[in-house]
């Protein structure tokens, strides 16, 4: 019954571009029944636990609550604290816009550069692209270990190389110097994520472009920024929204490596140790929930409005 | 986008002879290239070859002469070791309890939404899928405050959560992982969709074919290979997961194999050696997934990036 090719081409001469959707009271009860139930649950899910849970720890944000005792309104009393008296915060803050300009400057370009060498027609391509994009596979938790190995104070590879053997320099454990050495793990998988998104970019650019751009005599390097490089920028704007998003998700790699204290904290980590253990002062980690939230929420808007506009033509 | 997902293969097939055909004597640029992407791959890899290395040596081996140096003794000891006490078997099922109906069931509602929503002048159509894209790409520790407030306060039966909450129970953590992974696949799945004719559904309706039958018998197999990339690319995901599973369980025992690796810290005073086995195990699946099934993997993503 699915391809009885009559009556698949009888509606043809009615076709337009303009997509037809059926409307609703063609269904009978069971179809009806059978669209609420299957739309209903997930629809119910992503409303109740994504969407009222963001609503909540705005609401939240505003209360001293502690998971005991009752609700009680404070006003913008969190959020002034973890402005003025809470430590850990700035710092947090610091920590993550290094990440994002890290993934931003050099992980990004990083990717696209690869991505631009892969795409010369070279042999064993595909070799290359799975080791570069490798690292994006492993669990997070699992660079944060690697990463330890790496850069031990004393059995360290990396203070090996560096012949640093009396003098070593304890990478992971100074917090001058632990956020970089935690950032180029971090450089280590993105860029491989980002030259997977622009090598599909850029095997979808028309040939006859970078032909034409060359028939005009028009050299490599401005082949690519005059004629290539415009042309991608869809994948352009979904790469600079995930770079932000990676940016103020980070959590697993500091997480492995020491809890995200002592120079590695971050806004994701001081969310959850002020709810989990101890401590349960759900109000003020949900006020740096919110913090991360209205700082992502320009990004996410700036993607959806790509998308509808790519929707639209 | 149906091009995307079948561009890879194809293309890579097309390549080749095509490069073999007319390769002309390498050019000294050339050669700068191949030398400067094979340090670079290497320098890639080095850290995963390390992870190796080391998981293979003793750890009174490794204190002596650091991670740097030529191995004395070689042995898979760590490996039967983190195998047997460590209890990865345990591990590994509560990871697969966790990925695999999650994977289920994100696939199946996230194609029913996305059917519904391409095919039918559903009211409110526009508002559902922002709703859905959007709430993916939230920072999830937004959400962690309340989901951990709300779950703890949710009562399960015990043959259920053995804690009898949501709260440290795989349910919890299926439906978080169920509804936040739900809002790409929709995303994806609808572009996808949006290719497939339309008149398909309505000769299918013509012959009488119910809502489900539509959506079973016409849609489902022709999405096949956008659920199949979106498959692997779930697994990865949810099998990678430290956070969820972090904030809403609390007995050791029911961790997933990611956040279980945690403990092969304290537990054996952090014996790197050991715990560099364990990562090489946590990473394996992932690594075979990804070595199988390279080519869904990469148009998932791709799917998910562009409709071009």
């Amino acid at each position: 019954m699915t391809s009885s090719p009559l009556t698949a081409e009888a509606p043809a001469p009615q076709t337009t571009p303009v997509r037809r959707r059926r409307r609703l009271g063609r269904f009978n009860r069971r179809d009806v029944l059978v669209l609420v139930v299957l739309l209903g649950i997930p629809v119910l899910l992503d409303l109740a636990l994504i969407w009222a849970t963001t609503i909540a720890s705005i609401g939240l944000s505003f209360t001293s609550y502690n998971g005991v005792t009752a609700i009680k309104w404070v006003g913008l009393r969190n959020y002034e604290q973890i402005f003025t008296i809470y430590e850990p915060f700035w710092r947090a803050v610091r920590n993550n816009l290094l990440w994002l300009g890290v993934l931003g400057l050099i992980a990004t370009p990083l990717g696209l550069f690869f991505a631009v060498l892969l795409d010369k027609q070279i042999r064993f391509s595909r070799v290359y692209q799975s080791i570069l994009y490798m690292p994006v596979v492993l669990s997070l938790a699992v660079v944060g270990f690697i990463a330890q190995l790496v850069y031990s104070q004393d059995y360290g590879v990396l203070n090996a190389l560096l012949g640093r053997t009396s003098h070593p320099t304890d990478w992971l454990g100074d917090p001058h110097i632990n956020i970089w050495a935690v950032l180029a793990a971090a450089i280590w998988r993105h860029a491989g994520y980002v030259m997977i998104l622009y090598l599909a970019g850029l095997k979808a650019v028309d040939p006859a472009l970078k032909e034409a751009a060359v028939i005009d005599g028009a050299n490599e390097r401005q082949t690519f920024f005059r004629v290539v490089f415009p042309t991608l920028r869809p994948i352009n704007i979904i790469v600079l929204v995930i770079t932000v998003i990676e940016a103020l998700r980070a959590f697993d790699i500091v997480y492995a490596i020491n809890s995200g204290r002592n120079g590695l904290e971050l806004l994701s980590v001081l969310v959850t140790a002020n709810i989990v253990g101890e401590a349960s002062r759900i109000g003020y980690g949900s006020a740096i929930a919110v913090i991360l939230l209205t700082t992502s929420i320009g990004f996410v808007i700036a993607y959806l409005t790509q998308i509808i506009r790519e929707e639209r033509r | 986008m149906t091009v995307t997902t079948a561009a890879p293969p194809g293309v890579a097939k097309a390549d080749r002879p095509a490069a073999k055909r007319n390769r002309k004597p390498l050019r000294p640029a050339r050669v700068v290239l191949y030398v400067f992407l094979t340090v670079v791959a290497l320098g890639w890899l080095a850290p995963l070859l390390l992870a190796v290395y080391a998981s293979l040596r003793p750890y009174a081996e490794t204190a002596k002469y650091g991670y740097f140096s030529l191995p004395h003794h070689l042995s898979f000891h760590y490996y039967s070791l983190a195998w047997s006490s460590a209890d990865m078997v345990k591990y590994f099922r509560n990871t697969m309890i966790i990925a695999l109906p999650s994977v289920f069931l994100v696939l199946f509602f996230a194609s029913f939404v996305a059917f519904a929503l391409s095919r039918f002048k559903i009211p409110g159509r526009k508002t559902l899928l922002i709703m859905f894209t959007a709430g993916n790409l939230l920072p999830p520790q937004v959400m962690v405050t309340p989901l951990y407030t709300v779950y703890t306060k949710i009562p399960l039966p015990e043959w259920l959560s053995s804690s009898q909450t949501l709260y440290d129970s795989y349910l919890g953590v299926i439906a978080i992982h169920v509804a936040f992974q739900t809002g790409f696949c929709v995303f994806v799945l609808y572009n996808y969709m949006q290719t497939i004719p339309t008149e398909l559904t309505e000769a299918a309706v013509v012959d009488g074919a119910s809502l489900w039958r539509q959506y079973w018998q016409v849609i489902l197999p022709l999405t096949r290979p956008a659920l199949g990339a979106l498959a692997t690319l779930e697994f990865t995901w949810i099998y990678n997961d430290f956070l969820w599973a972090l904030v809403l369980m609390t007995s050791g025992d029911k961790l997933p194999i990611t956040s279980a690796l945690n403990n092969l810290r304290g537990e054996f005073f952090t014996d790197y050696n050991l715990l560099a086995a364990g990562s090489v195990m946590v990473a394996l699946p992932t690594l075979i997934v990804f070595f199988a099934l390279q080519k869904q993997f990469v148009s998932g993503l791709t799917l998910g990036a562009n409709k071009g």
